[in-house]
């Protein structure tokens, strides 16, 4: 580790590599910043992290373990000069409560044992897919690197430390007692596993929890579940700044719904309305007509000055739109919540719409790999202009001069000094006795593996929005995401669905409700043949909670100046908010600065060339990068269009970045 | 083979590079050379510049001339290569004249063409644009010469209109194949070909949710106006008409087109002949005449009858077939679900014009006379929201102003009309009035009488007062026209007059309020002009 190494003088030294730090990191690299940029974790991206199966099994481990080590006061005095104080930072991250696991497919541990021991020749009796011993060879010899191909950076490392096998039976106790609340009929385990080896045809091949983990490299589970506005703020930083060129996306194929007990299609673009079977004409010229109003609504104030001070609810009954259309446009195009005020509801109804026909016909993106691609895509824009990267790595407090008050330097995890005229850090590591005026919210999360999707359709390969309105008064509205395997996020016959809504309790109160209405368990034998129930079976599950610390005011922390508090995700679809904070903190580190230029191609960027890059050089315009972008996305839904399954390789990787701390 | 490069670059020189001319210099000092060396220095050429068609001829006269000294192997590669730089061309410029043509060429030259290949490369192309017509066009000749049947095509357009309605290439080619999907009867007499019902209801159905969707898109619109009429242009005698004077004798045969196209009177007026003098002398005898149309097969008789000196024969012309050429479709209950539906829309978007246009017309193929009220009025409004086409639409309610007040007419051969104070800017349909000999046109807004007039050859009187008529071009050798009253109209100048000299027995013309009057010496330059009159009043 050449941690202990660093230089000693920065301009900013960010801790935490969520989006709205590595923005803030890849801002500040790009015009001409010295930045460091550490994470105590051993991935990137935070709480905004992609984890292949196994992985996400160690960081379940790890927050499960957490809060067992007090906070250390360790003495610094050795470190400080008079007239310098100590801010110690918390070493631990309490931003996930709540974490519950459950397994609804067969586990079959002995099974695995058995092949572990007996590579050549497995007992198949019990096992319903059949494997192919290259993959099995693979995963005997390398177990533990899961980590993705095309990771060009070496700190990316999120592989888990532990054997699959000991996982499973650390997954074993909570799955005992869960299987008794959920499953009605409180069959034993061990039927369960008969089921699973029977022969039966049946349509689905049954996916174990054992194939689950050896194909656990092919998931990329997000810890937080957004999609991409086409013409939100993301967007369109990723592609002026070109930043785009280090993913690749897929156009969310279709918004749905759940309405009357069944999960149904809500058009939302003119195809989809032209295309509706369900909507009579009249009401397909209703919704158009509203939804035409809503793109310019500030155009036409008679329509809703009236209501101004009532809801978009009533708003919208008044509209002579039906009931169906009413919750079309209120929980899946606003995406709101009954009592939000007209002009709110309009607002996001326009935001929803604007964002329409960019890249296809439904307003949303969704990054290849898995969300974290996307904080890990601005740090590789921060590497590749100068900034330090080091994972595992943390500052453990910072240096304040007395006198202004402000913050001079930090100090790292190996006690070294390190000067900064600006410290930007993740709300998670900031001590409570610095936030008491900072009131949390909370996400509550869950993360499904199924193996069907919600509404059928003539392709397997699906990526959907889902919207769940509250099941009863004073429940929160519940978003879906269901991703299927093009998206490289789950292996392929599974589906990924990720639900999120503000807590009002546990993660599991809060959604298991939904869970249960939308989803089955694997069919026993007993059900077996029965068809009636259409409704995808949940392979496993996790629950937890997440701190949302997005309303936190600055002023609530009780902080040097010169220290900007990034909060961690919050529970919207969009991620405008990480953004408009990342562009705000900034603007104060560098008020002068352009925030992400268009950076030049990676051919045109010379590293050795002693500060004589041209500013000019290689810039493209923005219609350019936009059409770049447009390009990508073209070529995405092509893929899409193939059914290719293969993982495709993100971007072009620019020649290795200039990140000497980068572990070996 | 000569071919003259150099006139041809000097018109694109500009577009070019100086690399570009040097290379072109050498195509050009190489004439008439057919060899892989040109094929190759025209490729790059082309290659910046695909719209240059004199290359991409020069290139064909080469691969032609190479395909009488290789194998077919050879060729099939030469061709492929061929194809390959064309798509490279394409990704340049997709909508190239040059590029699509000569692909067509190359694709029907190919020993082994590989048509899948090709329409998958138009799928992809209209995945990028699906209104690409060049594109539209090419894999309309890939599918009908590698013979993809009819109902996949149609699927294929179902799902480019799916993907977007606003496309009128999909919606055209949707016309056209579902007449070969449901070829009609065989029989002559009926050329419309019907679909069954039940897909022609489906079709109903898919425009009316595109219209219903965005109303203001036109494709779906006309596609619906092609829907709900479809009908060919029949060729029928309807009348013939004899008359004799006393020195000769005419025979007039007048054919009109039935079930002609939206608005537009294709008429024929045919003289056929002056009967030689003394054909017809004896007036105490019946005569008995035969019209041949050979072209169409049929005939007309007429009778002259004992003391008469005129005769015709005419359709008894029942108001359906007169003028509901519009709209074809042939049962009205249709029609008739179709105006609901349509109502329906207006309630909902009260300024729409394609819905109002569309609502009167099936109202008039529904019931001309009785919806003529509302018909007028949804004219109001049309005028209003559609204001810059307010004299199309003007035009449009003059000639159903005119239809229905020649539906009123109580038999066909009335031949006294009034058409007074109807709002008319424009004249139509004259050529039912054949056999009128009084016309009525006052109080209305005519700029002019059309040369479609001088097919009322029975006129004997024809009034026009309180109109702005500025030119007379339709009184024009009308043999039996003795008096014209032109009241306060707006002819200016002696010229306007000077067709009435082809009308030998006008004898009265009124010109009041007209502003020819105040030129000095008009009555002596008028008397001069037309001799025949013996009443002028000015």
């Amino acid at each position: 580790m050449a941690a202990d190494n660093l230089p000693t003088e920065f301009d900013v030294v960010i801790l935490g590599t969520g989006l709205s730090e590595s923005v803030i990191a890849a801002a500040c690299a790009r015009v001409g910043q010295r930045v460091l940029h550490v994470d105590r974790r051993s991935y990137y991206a935070a709480n905004w992290a992609s984890f292949t199966f196994n992985g996400l099994l160690s960081w379940i481990d790890d927050n499960k373990q957490g809060g067992q080590s007090p906070e250390e006061v360790l003495d610094w005095s050795g470190k400080v000069e008079s007239g310098e104080d100590i801010l110690p930072l918390s070493t631990m991250d309490t931003s996930i409560s709540n974490l519950e696991v459950f397994c609804y497919t067969s586990e079959e541990p002995e099974e695995d044992e058995e092949e572990k021991k007996e590579d050549a020749t497995p007992i198949s009796t019990l096992s319903p897919a059949p494997q192919s011993e290259g993959e099995e060879g693979n995963q005997a010899t390398s177990p533990t690197d899961n980590r993705r191909n095309h990771e060009g950076e070496t700190t990316l490392d999120i592989l888990s430390e532990s054997p699959p096998e000991q996982q499973d039976q650390e997954e074993c106790a909570p799955l005992a007692e869960d299987q008794q609340i959920l499953s009605s009929d409180g069959e034993p385990q061990g039927e369960e596993q008969l089921s699973g080896s029977a022969p039966t045809q049946a349509k689905k091949k049954k996916i174990s929890y054992t194939k689950i983990v050896k194909e656990g490299r092919r998931f990329n589970i997000d810890l937080v579940s957004k999609l991409m506005y086409s013409r939100g703020l993301l967007v369109d930083l990723l592609i002026k700044s070109n930043v785009s060129r280090y993913a690749e996306f897929k156009n969310v194929s279709r918004i749905l719904t759940y309405r009357q007990g069944k999960v149904e299609q809500v058009p939302c673009s003119r195809a989809d309305v032209f295309g509706s079977k369900e909507l009579t004409v009249v009401e397909k010229r209703m919704l158009m007509k509203f939804l035409t109003f809503c793109l310019d609504y500030e155009q036409h104030p008679e329509e809703y000055q009236d209501f101004t001070e009532r809801s978009f609810w009533e708003f919208l009954q008044n509209n002579m739109l039906t009931e169906n259309l009413q919750h079309f446009v209120l929980h899946s195009i606003a995406m709101v919540p009954r009592e939000t005020h007209t002009e709110e509801g309009l607002r996001s109804t326009q935001h929803f719409l604007r964002s329409l026909g960019r890249y296809g016909n439904t307003p949303f993106l969704f990054p290849i790999y898995g969300l974290g691609e996307i904080p890990q895509c601005f740090c590789r824009m921060c590497a590749v202009f100068g900034g330090i990267y080091c994972l595992r790595h943390s500052v453990q407090c910072l240096v304040l001069d007395k006198e202004s008050g402000r913050c001079k330097a930090v100090i790292d995890t190996c006690g070294q000094r390190i000067s900064c005229s600006h410290f930007v850090v993740e709300d998670g590591y900031i001590r409570e006795e610095q936030r008491k005026g900072v009131e949390h919210k909370h996400i509550s999360r869950a993360v499904l593996i199924t193996d069907g999707l919600l509404l059928q359709s003539e392709s397997e390969q699906q990526i959907s929005l889902v919207t769940v309105p509250p099941l009863e008064p004073g429940a929160p509205a519940v978003r879906l995401v269901e991703l299927c395997s093009s998206t490289m996020t789950c292996m392929p016959g599974t589906y990924l669905v990720h639900l999120t809504c503000p807590s009002s309790g546990s993660a599991r109160e809060d959604l298991q409700p939904v869970v249960s209405r939308l989803f089955t368990k694997p069919a026993s034998a007993g059900e077996e043949g029965d068809g009636s129930d259409e409704r995808p079976a949940v392979l496993w599950a996790v629950y937890f909670n997440m701190r949302d610390s997005t309303a936190a005011d600055r002023s609530g922390y009780d902080l040097p100046g010169n220290v900007h508090v990034c909060s961690g995700p919050d529970a919207a679809l969009g991620s405008d908010h990480s953004i408009r904070l990342a562009q705000e903190v900034f603007r104060q580190l560098a008020p002068h600065e352009e925030f992400c230029p268009p950076a030049p191609n990676p051919e045109d960027i010379v590293y050795d060339g002693d500060g004589g890059q041209g500013e000019g050089a290689g810039f493209s315009e923005a219609a350019q990068a936009e059409e770049g972008a447009a390009e990508e996305a073209e070529e995405s839904k092509e893929k899409e269009a193939s059914q290719e399954s293969s993982p495709v390789e993100v971007g072009e990787m620019p020649d290795p970045p200039p990140a000497p701390l980068a572990e070996e | 083979m000569q071919f003259s490069i150099y006139i041809i670059a000097e018109c694109n020189m500009k577009l070019m590079t100086r690399d570009d001319k040097s290379l072109l210099y050498n195509v050009g000092g190489k004439e008439g050379v057919l060899d892989e060396e040109v094929l190759l220095l025209t490729q790059q050429l082309l290659s910046s510049n695909p719209d240059f068609a004199t290359l991409w001829n020069y290139r064909r006269e080469i691969l032609l001339h190479l395909e009488t000294v290789r194998s077919e192997d050879e060729i099939q590669r030469l061709y492929e290569e061929e194809l390959s730089f064309l798509e490279a061309c394409l990704k340049v410029n997709p909508k190239s004249y040059g590029s699509w043509h000569h692909r067509g060429w190359v694709s029907t030259r190919l020993p082994r063409p590989d048509w899948a290949r090709e329409l998958s490369l138009c799928e992809r192309c209209l995945s990028l644009d699906d209104r690409n017509f060049h594109c539209w066009d090419y894999r309309r000749m890939v599918v009908r010469v590698s013979g993809v049947p009819v109902d996949q095509e149609l699927q294929f357009t179902d799902r480019l209109i799916g993907s977007n309605f606003s496309n009128y290439s999909s919606w055209h080619y949707r016309s056209t194949l579902l007449p070969l999907l449901h070829p009609g009867s065989p029989e002559a007499a009926s050329p419309q070909r019907e679909p069954p019902t039940s897909s022609l209801l489906k079709e109903y159905e898919l425009v009316q949710n595109a219209f219903f969707t965005d109303p203001n898109d036109q494709s779906a619109w006309f596609y619906y106006r092609w829907l709900l009429g479809r009908g060919v242009c029949v060729c029928v005698c309807v009348c013939v008409c004899v008359w004799g004077f006393s020195t000769n004798s005419e025979v007039i045969l007048r054919c009109g087109y039935r079930n002609a196209l939206y608005y537009k009177s294709l008429t024929h007026l045919h003289k056929i002949c002056d009967l030689p003098p003394g054909t017809i002398s004896d007036t105490s005898n019946e005569h008995n005449l035969t019209v041949h149309w050979t072209e169409r097969h049929t005939h007309r008789d007429c009778a002259l009858y004992t003391g008469r000196s005129e005769s015709w024969c005419r359709d008894s012309a029942t108001d359906l077939e007169l003028f509901r050429s519009e709209l074809s479709v042939e049962k009205s209950s249709v029609l008739q679900s179709e105006l609901q539906s349509c109502t329906q829309l207006l309630e909902l978007e009260p300024q729409n014009k394609w819905c109002l246009l569309t609502i009167i017309l099936l109202m008039r193929a529904l019931d001309p006379l009785g919806y003529e009220k509302e018909t007028l009025a949804y004219f109001q409004t049309l005028k209003e929201v559609d204001s810059m086409r307010t004299s199309y639409y003007s035009d449009l309610c003059s000639k159903f102003m005119i239809e229905n007040t020649i539906l009123k007419m109580e038999y066909a051969e009335v031949r006294v009309f009034s058409l007074c104070e109807k709002n008319l800017s424009t004249l139509c349909h004259l050529d039912q009035l054949l056999l009128v000999t009084h016309i009525n046109l006052s109080s209305n807004q005519l700029l002019g009488l059309p040369p479609q007039f001088a097919m009322l050859q029975c006129l004997e009187v024809l009034q026009a007062d309180d109109n702005a008529i500025e030119n007379l071009e339709g009184v024009y050798h009308l043999s039996k026209l003795e008096e014209v009253s032109l009241r306060n109209n707006n002819i200016t100048q002696l010229s306007d007059l000077k067709i009435l000299t082809t009308c030998p027995r006008l004898a009265r013309l009124d010109l009041r309020g007209n502003p020819i009057t105040q030129i000095a010496n008009i009555q002596s330059q008028l008397a001069e002009l037309l001799p025949s009159i013996t009443e002028l009043l000015l």
